[in-house]
């Protein structure tokens, strides 16, 4: 058993090795771009960048555009799946998972074709139908997340009763969405939405191939043409990263506090 | 599953007539959306793949994959995705062994786990920043090794820029997407298996070898066509690390779309076409062996 545990602590510690490697070479990276000395330059250049600002906060309204759209396709799809139609589950899953199939450059090649200036659906012809293409592609390679969620909040909650206590107490379906069914998932939606944050406001592809002004495409840029701030950008992007996965564990274990009482 | 049954029944009574249909309406958003922004614009794809410029039908596209220039990009992409999915499941697998049934203290299992939901969704642009700035020429790894231990890994053969370091780097969130599907099999791992194997005089590697791996065997493997798939599709790490220098499937294709490379589009639905068959084949083994070990593993 001793000699057991000895390889599970070499193997951990040379994983370890494997993951702080790079954190601490990007970061010390990030602090050379001052000859000779440790500062905090490269962070300072990129902040004050109004290319950074603007590109950082199209990709944050585009991640918030995405939640909202996500939330409103799959909170009323997965409950009338769990309510009405509980054998169309296999397909409605199915379909979810497609995403982590096509892979996404194939998904936004298809949308150049479809919706270009001389289809029927021109959304690429404008900035704004090209940002809610955008969205629209986001929201896709967000839903095998966003529906897993929100279907395992789903079933630790007794829809049918609910529904039927709300309808009886004279609810329409608005307000069963709205005030009985979203308040009682809520944490699964909030650990779908921080994933779907953590995915969009990075994400290179499909805003490089849309040539939306995103911060991916954006971080790209920077790489091919500086030396120490695409360093400080990806410390930046680790600890946005990070803060997202934070507080899905904060919300999940807040969660689990009235549970532990019922 | 029995209670929003006859919820549904209880509710729908009234309306017998008209309840089919308003079930139906129900879906039709997702549905709508689901058709318009994911299923047709794949199609569109895979038609394209077997459209020639008249748009009358043809193999040529696809027959015209199989050009030296375009077979070899396919070649290094899926040495690439193989080797990063063998090595990911390997370190993955073993890091899970230490934190589940191998001895380690538990306060490492959360935090460990945590960090890998981090790390797997830690990809993109940012993730090739950071490989650059420990593995490249001036990065801190390859200076230390150079000051401090008198290796130039440059030297060696090792290039960031090239299959090995591509591999090295998608390591990155390849492990951590490991551990977190694998950790969850080993804790089924039943303790009573172990005792019985050992009681009828097994040794430790006798177990592994004839009662654990045999039971963890559709989970590795499936997961390993995950990881696969997983890198196959990878975009932004490569494009960002390497430029179009190395010619892997995703990269060509996007170079295609944003500048027709290829000098023929209907070329470039085909290689798409090749990336969704590798993908879905890959995500096809997943799912059956998924299944396969869910039977063993409650």
């Amino acid at each position: 058993m001793k000699t057991n545990r000895f390889w599970s602590w070499l193997f951990l510690l040379l994983g370890v090795a494997y993951f702080v490697f790079p954190l601490i070479g990007t970061f010390e990276f990030s602090l050379k771009m001052r000859r000779g000395a440790y500062s905090f330059d490269a962070y300072r250049t990129v902040l004050t960048d109004p290319q950074f600002q603007a590109t950082f906060g199209y990709s944050v309204t585009m991640a918030l555009a995405t939640i909202v759209m996500g939330v409103v396709l799959v909170v009323p799809t997965a409950y009338w799946v769990r309510l009405k139609l509980p054998s169309w589950r296999p397909v409605i899953e199915f379909i979810t998972l497609l995403p982590l199939v096509i892979p996404a450059i194939v998904v936004v090649f298809g949308y150049i074709r479809l919706y270009n200036t001389s289809s029927w659906l021109p959304l690429t012809g404008s900035a704004m139908g090209t940002n809610i293409l955008l969205m629209f592609g986001y929201t896709t390679l967000a839903l095998p997340y966003m529906y897993r969620a929100v279907d395992t909040g789903l079933r630790a909650i007794d829809v049918g009763t609910l529904t039927e206590a709300a309808q009886s107490l004279g609810a329409g379906w608005i307000t069963i969405m709205t005030r009985v069914i979203l308040p009682n998932v809520l944490v699964a939606v909030l650990s779908g939405a921080f994933l779907t944050f953590a995915i969009v406001i990075g994400e290179f592809t499909m805003a490089a191939l849309l040539n939306r002004p995103a911060f991916g495409p954006y971080l790209q840029l920077i790489g091919a043409n500086r030396a120490y701030e695409p360093a400080a950008l990806a410390v930046i992007a680790f600890g946005i990263t990070w803060l997202c996965m934070g507080l899905i564990q904060l919300v999940s274990r807040f969660s689990k506090l009235p549970n532990a009482g019922r | 599953m029995t209670q929003a049954d006859t919820g549904a029944a209880g509710t729908a009574r009234p309306a017998r007539r008209r309840r089919l249909p308003l079930a139906w309406l129900g879906l039709a958003p997702f549905m709508l959306f689901a058709l318009l922004f994911l299923i047709l614009p794949t199609l569109q794809i895979v038609t394209g793949a077997f459209v020639d410029q008249t748009g009358g039908f043809t193999f040529k596209n696809v027959v015209n994959l199989f050009t030296p220039s375009i077979l070899s990009a396919y070649w290094i992409s899926i040495r690439i995705s193989v080797a990063s999915a063998f090595l990911g499941c390997l370190v993955g697998f073993l890091m899970a062994v230490g934190i589940t049934i191998g001895g380690l203290p538990s306060w490492i299992r959360a935090p460990l786990l945590t960090f890998s939901g981090v790390s797997s969704n830690f990809a993109g642009v940012p993730l090739a920043f950071a490989f650059l700035a420990t593995y490249g020429r001036l990065g801190l790894v390859t200076l230390i090794l150079r000051d401090w231990f008198g290796v130039n890994i440059y030297a060696l053969g090792f290039n960031i820029l090239s299959f090995s370091g591509l591999t090295l780097t998608y390591l990155f969130f390849q492990i951590p997407l490991m551990i977190l599907i694998v950790t969850p099999a080993l804790d089924g791992l039943k303790r009573e298996w172990r005792e019985a194997a050992l009681i009828l005089g097994a040794s430790g590697a006798q177990y592994w070898r004839m009662v654990a791996l045999p039971i963890l065997w559709p989970t590795l493997l499936g997961t390993f066509a995950l990881l696969f798939a997983n890198a196959f599709g990878a975009v932004a790490t490569a494009y960002a690390l390497t430029g179009s220098s190395l010619s892997i499937v995703p990269i060509l294709l996007f170079a295609q779309i944003r500048g027709d490379v290829l000098q023929d589009p209907h070329l470039g639905y085909a290689l798409a076409f090749g990336m969704i068959v590798v993908t879905g084949i890959a995500n096809f083994v997943y799912i059956w062996f998924r299944t396969r070990s869910e039977r063993w593993l409650k």
